[in-house]
Parts: C-alpha cells; structure tokens; sequence
C-alpha cells in the first residue's frame, strides 16, 4: 500500500470559527490530507451566534444553521456534539473527552470560544439572573419570562414584566431587545458613560438612547450596580442595588458585561496564556506548544482577544493556509461593527474615536430624526481614517473600504440625509474589503465576473462567499457586480427578448396601469420595433408566455380566450402537463389533499377507463399520466361531472396547499390545518404568478406538512399560526423565514393575499420565491415593511387585486368543456382528429404501463396505446 | 388579378381549420407533419417530430420571430426552429436523439382557394 494517511486535525471547540475552518479546510483540501475530528461542547452543529436575537422570536435552530449542513456528512470530517474536551497533553498529542475517549492528533486547534462574563457583585447566582451567549441561555431566558408572565395573569395585578440588562454594550443592547421581544419591560443599566463607548462616541450614543427610548428601552449610564438582591416573597431575582444609593426593580436580570476566552485547557495544559486571558498566538496563531494552535476569541492575538466573529474567521483561514504548507499571517484586525438592533442602525469603522494625531471630525447631527453621523478624517482632511454611524447606515457600506483612502467626494456628500443628492456613487479600489466576514476585496468580486463567467449575485455569492455570512454587505456587492457587467459588455439588460425591452416585473406594473387587456395592444405599446421595420415583431416563445402570465395574473378571462391562446405553452395550452412521449399528464384539483371516497372511485375509474399510469404527487393529489391530447376533453368530462376541478399542474401558478390532518383527528394537533390548506386552496387555485407557488399548512410545531419548504408556509401555535414565507425545495432546498407570529385566521389570510400579489408583481419570470426574497429591496425586512406596516402604501392596491381573482375564478377545464372554439385545439391531426399519434408505445410494468424504451421498441415487445396491458414475459 | 396557383401536392386541410399563430399536426402518407398558420395567413409546414426528445409535438410548440424570420420552439425542452428553413436556431447545449438532424424537415405550403396543399421540398430548403 502506497496510498498516504489522511493526517488527523483535531478541533476543540464546534462555534462559528470551528465551522468556518473545517469549511476552509475541506474546500481547499482538494487531494484529502487531512481528516478532521472536531470536539464541541453543545449539544448541536454550529450555529449562527451573532444572529441570536434576531431568530429570538423563532424556536426553530435551523433557522441558525451555518454554511451547508452536508459539511457535517463529509467523510473526512466527524462531529461530536455534546463532547466537551476535558484535557490536552502536547507531549503525547492526545486530548481526553469528556467520556473518557482519547483522540490523536497530528495538529491542534483550539477553538473554544468565550463565556459569558458574570460581574463579582453579590446575587447573580439568584433565580432570574441569565447571561446571553448560547441558545440555551436564549431559552432559558425565555422560559422564565414567559413563566413569569403565565403566574401573572392568573395572579389579581397584573402589571407589565420588569427587565434589567446590566452591561450597556452590543450584547447588552441585544438582550434588552430580547426582552421587549418577550413583552418585558427593559432598562440597560451601563456602567461606562455612554452606551456601546467601546465602539461608539458619545454623541452617537446619544442618539443611539433616543432611538432606544423611543422603544420603550431605559438607559441609566454611569451607574454601578453593587448587588442584586432577590424578592422576599419569591426568592427569586427582586432589585437591583446601585452605587449612587439608586435601585430598580427587576423581575429579570440579564448580565451582558462581556466575554472572558475560555482558556483553562490551554492553562491546564500549560500553554502560555495572556494577563488578561487567552491562549497567546503568533501572527500565525500558533501557541507556544507545538503542533497547537488557537482561533478565535480564545486565541489572543496581537496581545488582545477579540470578540467579533470576523477576525476569527480571519484566524481560520490563517491556520487552514498553514496546515496546507502556506505561509498566511493574520492580516490585522478589522474590527467594523454594523449592527441593526429592532430597526436602528448603528455602525462603527475604523479609527471611531479620532485618535490618530491630528484627526478631525466631521459630525452630522439631526435630534429630532434620531440620526449621527461622523467621518473622521487626517489632518489634511482628505484621507479616511473611521466613522460612526447611527440611525441610518446606509453609507457604511461605500465608507468602511475606503479607510485608510482618499475620500472622493466632499465628506458632506456622504453625511447629509437623502434628498441633499445622497451618497455619491464610489469606484472603490480592487484591494477594498468588501466582505469582512469572509475577506473578499472588490478585486475578488470583480475577477469572479470578469474571469469565472459569473454572471449574478447568486454566481458570485456561490464563487467567493461575499455577503454568505452576515449578508450586510450585499448591497455593495450587487452593485459591484452590476457595474462590472455592465463594463464586460455582459448584458445586465433586464430586457425579456429580443421583442421587449422591459423586465417581466416592468412590463408587469407598464401593462396594469395602461390597462391594456390583449398581446396585440401590448405589443404595440411596449415591442421593439426592429431597425428597418415599421412595427414591431410578433412576439416569440419568451416574450409570450411572460404576457399570457400576466394578463392572467390581472384577470383577462380564460386563458383559451381569442389572441391569448396563441400565447400558451403547451401545457396551459391543452391545460395538461406535456410528458417525455408527448402524451400529457392530468391531475384534478384536491384541495388541501382531503378526498372522499366517491372521489377516489371516480379517479381509479377514470384512470381504469383510459389506460392512465397513477402516482401520488408529493402536493397529496394524484396525477394521471399517459393521456393523449384528443383524448383529454373525454377525460377532463367525466372529471367534472365528478365535481372534480382543473388542479393547475400545468400552469405557472398556485399548485397544492399540502397539510396534515391537523387538531381535527391528531392527538397532537392545535390547529385545523386542513380546514385552513383547504380554505387557502380555494382562495388562490388558478393565480397566476411568475413561476409555480406552492403553500404547506402544519397543525402544530411538529411540522407534519413540511410547510417550510413552499413558498408561503403556516404553522399552528396555541395562540393562531406562523407564517414563513420564501421557502423551497428543488434545485436549491430553502427554509422558509418566519414573516409574523401568532396571527388569527384573518391576518393570515390577509397576510398571505399581499405576500402573494406582492411577488406576482415584482418577481422575474420563472423566479421562485426564494429567489426573489434574496433580491427584492430590503429582503424579509422588507417585504414585512410593505406588506405588514404598509409603508409603501399599496396594501390596499394588493387586497384588491387578490379579492378581483377570487371574485373572478372560474375553472378553466369546465369552461373548456362547454365551448367549441376551445375544443377544436385538442385534435390529434387535423386531418385525421381521432387517429392516436401511430409512435405510442408502451410496456407494462409494476401493473400499469409506461412508455418504452428505444430497446423495447425495437425488440416490437410492445403495446400501442389502449387500456388493456400485454403481459411482459 | 394575379392567376392562383396551381393545386399540387396533398391537400391537408381547409385554412379555416387552422388557427392563427398555432400549429396543427397532420397525417400525410402516414408521415406526421405540422402546420403553421401564420398572421399573414401564409402557412408553413415542418416535420412533426421533435429530434431532441423524439416526440411528435412540433405543431404544438410557440410560433414566434427571431430576427424577422418565423420561427417555432419545441415544446418539450424550447429549441428554436425556423419555420422557412426548418433550421434549428439554438440546441440549448442538447443533442438531438439517436444522432438525428438537428434541423427539421420542411414541406411547401400552400394556400390555395382556402384549402391548405402540401409537398415535400427537396431538402433545400
């Protein structure tokens, strides 16, 4: 055997940089050197910590999940969760678990992180008294607050929760905003003179306490609490004590006073460890042990830990160049910080607090809109050194790469609110960072355009990870990317075709307020009319369909009706799904997938009757297949007559509400899912959109209907239903992301008719929700400003439009059935209507029959068309 | 007056059983053919059979223009076809089945007193 050993990397720690390293290292680790054990203490695959409070209101984990959970699948790399490493001997290289096993390694990484600081006062080991670093400390907060309030509202005064953060930083603002998110009262009490002064100045924290204020967060600033005492008819957590003789009551305390590196197996092991904490590393984070080497907050570099998540990813990136026989060093810390806390924006870049000699400041300040902006610039003005943004920081993206370089325009430009011109457009240079939590320059986005052929946001997200972790810097690289393309000569043209110049969501809002109701008027109105020719051209198979979708989207009658016919694909054209042999598929509507028996009968006769193979569809209807066009009039007959309707399986529309049976027969259930899939069902059968929508109703947390993975997904709660919206499976799986909590059955209904008609108007063609969730202005946050708080003030404009399709559906097929004109358009041959098509030919196979194979045909051992199968020897 | 012309070949169908801007399928000595009707009320005729999957369903494909020119995309996985050439226009990266043409077989169509006339072309096209 000459076949080398993968060598062993052993990780001790399984968070976000241990993530980020076995990720790095299995993506650049192309020939497999390495095989990799990492050892973590939770009980669960790394998770997105940064994004804890914003997933507060959600109780689902995998909406934290990190990367592409098939990392974890990889056969050369092995998670133990729930395995806290107990002790390392660098001698031997072994490492010890807590269950007693002993793991070899070739190379160490420590990655073990930070906790939660717990101040040296008196009574915070009271009942009550949380920190906030892990989604078990999440939980537990959550549980005691909501078991609080659950006390309270049988008790005879009920009075609003009273909550405490003590710790007036980034967490400390977090976890205040957890707590009004849990309907709790919140005050920050900080210590320092201002909140966040670790990253901002005092007049941004200023305005930063205004807009808290305005939340109904208290602030109390250079306080320092001496104790915190417990009430004497609960024992648990009652007041908080202060130095200046103040005290506040508290029904929940959090502490937030920051993080200390989790260094005691370094210590134990005796690696040297900093003063103040931390296993020291060199540039290229190694420890003093050989063969050891630390990331993260663990890890102190430089002679500081440090508690962002993007020098750790840095730190990562370093070691797995190393372990590969490259030569990378820590680049410097970049210690920006964005954050967007319950709509507030605060960010901080660069040198915040004007300390390089000389620097000047230029502030913009506006009370009364709760907005802060500095720039600090060198002593000739021009260059950038940092700045502090708060309330709105939508420069921070063009500034913070331009530290360090020539500002190019006045800093004025970039201070004052839109409407004084906004921010000028900047060209930044190639070595601009323009990710920081994955280090991509502006050059790198650039080359992924100009070099590997990407030609979206999605391409280059896929090809050099910007904007996959914390997504702030998207924008910036959208518009990165469109320039480029533009510069390549690469079409960004939105344009359909060669016949329309617009985009499906322009010709969509063009067509809606000319009101035009015909292709013809359309394309007179908005077709290129060709060099030479004194019209425009007749459309092709593009532009078409795009039209036919969205006059039926704005309700032009049947789809079948005069010029729209000439529109349709095949399959909205014979209202059937069109199969590998040219025969068609048939699937009737059955709304939320509840059926009767008769029902059942009258498909299995049908299907019986017309020779049709059946199979279940994943959307719980069942689908016909083998079908040939002359024959689906007879079929779609018989259907109706049935009471059965067209199921939209053709069409670029709403599919299946699937659900599962819900509070009316589940032991678990604590909604009626079916009731609701079968009364979405039939609100939105036959809407039109820009690609297929499907809809999932859950009766309860177990999640039985997969909701998750539509387009729009309920799931029941005791108090009404959540609603998720953006899901997919397919090509590109995606979990569906929680839209509002606990609605009654009106809002939701209301909720979902805008979320529709919203995408229906402004997605491209054949654009999945989930896509378009990714692109739309604002992403969820966005889509909930319009359709939620209204803020673009179409709501009306889209409860009317989804109430005109429910007023006006129809069933198509029935419509069919009972007009001659349409069903001339079902003929096999025009000279011959009701000769089959002679090259159909089929075998049988598990007891129905199937189309067959170029082998089966030429070996002449099959059956042409007909409901009686020959029997395969 | 310009003189009609002359009837030759096998008449398929009356032009009324066409619909504009739609194709048909019909059976011509047993060999399956799709006819077009244009706008103009001209018609054109190509082979059924769609040689990138090898299904009859040409006739039931979207009649557009690319360029000016008339052109039909297979229903199946959208090929564009000139509907004067039969040329395929664009395989979409796709190979034709069983190593067929790409292109499609064309026959001369014509209108002749309302009634639709075909004849197979010499591959000229």
């Amino acid at each position: 055997m000459t076949a080398q050993h993968p060598r062993h990397l052993v990780v001790v720690g399984g968070g976000m940089v241990a993530q980020r390293l076995v990720e790095a290292l299995r993506a650049r680790d192309e020939a497999g050197t390495w095989r990799v054990t990492v050892l973590a203490e939770e009980p669960l695959a790394p998770y997105d910590r940064v994004a804890l409070t914003s997933y507060f209101g959600a109780r689902d984990v995998s909406e934290l999940t990190l990367g592409d959970p098939a990392l974890w699948e990889d056969e050369l790399v092995t998670l133990h969760r729930d395995r806290a490493v107990t002790a390392i001997d660098p001698q031997r290289r072994e490492v010890t678990d807590r269950l007693g096993t002993v793991h070899r390694y070739d190379e160490l990484v420590l990655a073990t992180g930070s906790r939660a600081a717990v101040p040296p006062i008196p009574g915070t080991d009271l009942p009550g008294v949380f920190v906030y670093r892990t989604i078990d400390d999440v939980a537990a907060l959550r549980g005691w607050v909501e078991g609080l309030r659950e006390d309270q509202g049988r008790g005879p005064r009920a009075r609003p929760l009273r909550g405490a953060v003590i710790g007036g930083g980034l967490l400390g603002l977090e976890a205040a905003g957890a707590l009004t998110a849990l309907g709790a009262q919140a005050t920050v009490v900080q210590f320092g003179t201002h909140l966040m002064d670790a990253q901002i100045d005092l007049g941004g924290a200023q305005a930063l306490t205004r807009l808290m204020n305005a939340q109904g967060i208290a602030v109390r600033t250079s306080t320092a609490t001496t104790q915190i005492r417990p009430s004497r008819r609960t024992r648990a957590v009652g007041r908080l004590d202060f130095a200046d003789g103040g005290r506040l009551d508290a029904d929940v305390v959090v502490l937030a006073t920051g993080v200390r590196p989790r260094d005691e197996l370094a210590r134990a092991a005796g690696l040297e460890v900093a003063d103040r904490g931390g296993a020291v590393v060199d540039l290229a984070c190694r420890t003093s042990a050989p063969h050891v080497w630390a990331v993260g907050e663990v890890a102190c570099i430089e002679g500081r830990c440090l508690g962002l998540v993007a020098p750790g990813y840095a730190m990562a990136e370093v070691v797995v160049d190393r372990l590969l026989g490259g030569d990378a060093t820590f680049p410097g810390a970049d210690t920006a910080t964005k954050l967007k806390f319950h709509g507030v924006d605060v960010a901080s870049f660069g040198d915040a607090f004007a300390a390089s000699e000389g620097a000047m400041e230029v502030v913009w300040a506006d009370p009364v809109g709760g907005v802060y902006k500095k720039l600090v610039l060198s002593d000739d003005a021009r260059t950038l050194l940092g700045g502090v943004l708060v309330g709105d920081a939508s420069a921070y993206a063009t500034l913070r790469p331009l530290v360090g370089t020539a500002l190019p325009a006045e800093p004025g430009a970039f201070l004052l609110p839109e409407g004084g011109g906004g921010a000028p457009s900047v060209e930044l240079p190639d070595d601009a960072a323009v990710c920081s939590c994955n280090n991509v320059s502006a050059g790198t986005v650039r080359a992924a355009v100009t070099e590997q052929g990407c030609t979206d946001l999605a391409g280059v997200k896929a090809c050099t990870r910007a904007g996959t972790s914390c997504g702030s810097c998207l924008p910036l690289v959208k518009t990165i990317v469109g320039t480029e393309l533009e510069r390549a000569g690469i079409a960004v043209s939105t344009a359909l075709c060669e016949h329309i110049a617009l985009s499906r969501a322009q010709l969509f809002d063009a067509v809606r307020v000319a009101d035009l109701h015909t292709f013809s008027e359309i394309i007179e109105r908005f077709g290129t009319v060709p060099a030479g020719e004194s019209g425009p051209a007749r459309g092709c198979d593009i532009c078409k369909p795009v039209i036919a979708s969205i006059l039926a989207s704005l309700g032009n009658g049947h789809i079948l009706d005069g010029e729209q016919a000439t529109l349709q694909d095949t399959n909205d054209h014979v209202l059937a799904n069109i199969q590998k042999d040219g025969t068609y598929s048939v699937v009737p509507r059955i709304p939320g997938g509840e059926i009767t028996p008769e029902g059942l009968v009258v498909i299995g006769q049908v299907a019986q009757e017309f020779g049709l193979y059946t199979k279940i569809t994943g959307g719980q209807r069942i689908d016909m297949f083998g079908a040939r066009i002359e024959q689906l009039p007879q079929i779609w007959a018989r259907l109706v007559e049935a009471g059965f309707e067209s199921g939209h399986a053709y069409g670029k529309s709403l599919r299946t509400v699937k659900s599962c049976v819900g509070s009316t027969w589940c032991r678990y259930g604590v909604q009626d899912s079916v009731g609701m899939a079968v009364r979405l069902e039939l609100r939105y059968r036959g809407l039109r959109s820009p690609h297929k929508i499907k809809l999932g109703v859950s009766g309860c947390a177990r999640e039985c209907a997969e909701a998750r993975s539509k387009d729009v997904g309920v799931i029941a709660t005791e108090k009404g239903w959540n609603v998720y919206v953006g899901g997919n499976g397919g090509f590109a799986p995606r979990h569906a992301q929680l839209l509002a909590e606990d609605l009654d059955d009106e809002t939701l209904v209301r909720t979902i008719d805008r979320f529709l008609m919203y995408y229906i108007r402004t997605a491209d063609w054949l654009q999945r929700s989930a896509r378009w969730m990714e692109e739309v202005e604002g992403g969820l946050d966005g889509v909930r400003a319009v359709i939620m708080d209204d803020t673009l003030g179409i709501c009306a404009d889209l409860d009317a439009a989804m109430q005109a399709h429910v007023d006006s559906y129809t069933d198509e097929w029935k419509a069919v059935l009972t007009d001659p004109d349409k069903l001339r358009r079902f003929g096999s041959f025009v000279n011959a209507p009701d000769v089959a098509d002679p090259d159909l030919a089929y075998v049988a196979e598990r007891g129905q029959r199937r189309p067959a194979t170029d082998a089966e045909r030429s070996a002449g051992a099959t059956l042409i068309a007909g409901p009686t199968l020959a029997v395969r020897s | 007056m310009t003189a009609a012309p002359t009837a030759t070949g096998v008449r398929v169908c009356a032009l009324a059983d066409l619909l504009p801007e739609r194709g048909a399928a019909a059976l011509v000595d047993g060999v399956q053919v799709a006819v077009f009707r244009l706008l103009d009320d001209t018609v054109r005729a190509v082979g059924q059979r769609d040689p990138f999957s090898g299904a009859n369903v040409m006739s039931r494909g979207i009649v557009g223009t690319r360029q000016g020119e008339p052109t039909v995309a297979s229903p199946m996985y959208k090929q564009v076809f000139s509907l004067d050439t039969g040329r395929c226009l664009d395989t979409l990266g796709y190979e034709p089945v069983g190593g067929a043409d790409p292109d499609l077989p064309v026959w001369r169509a014509r209108v002749v007193d309302g009634d639709v006339w075909l004849e197979p072309t010499t591959g000229e096209g």
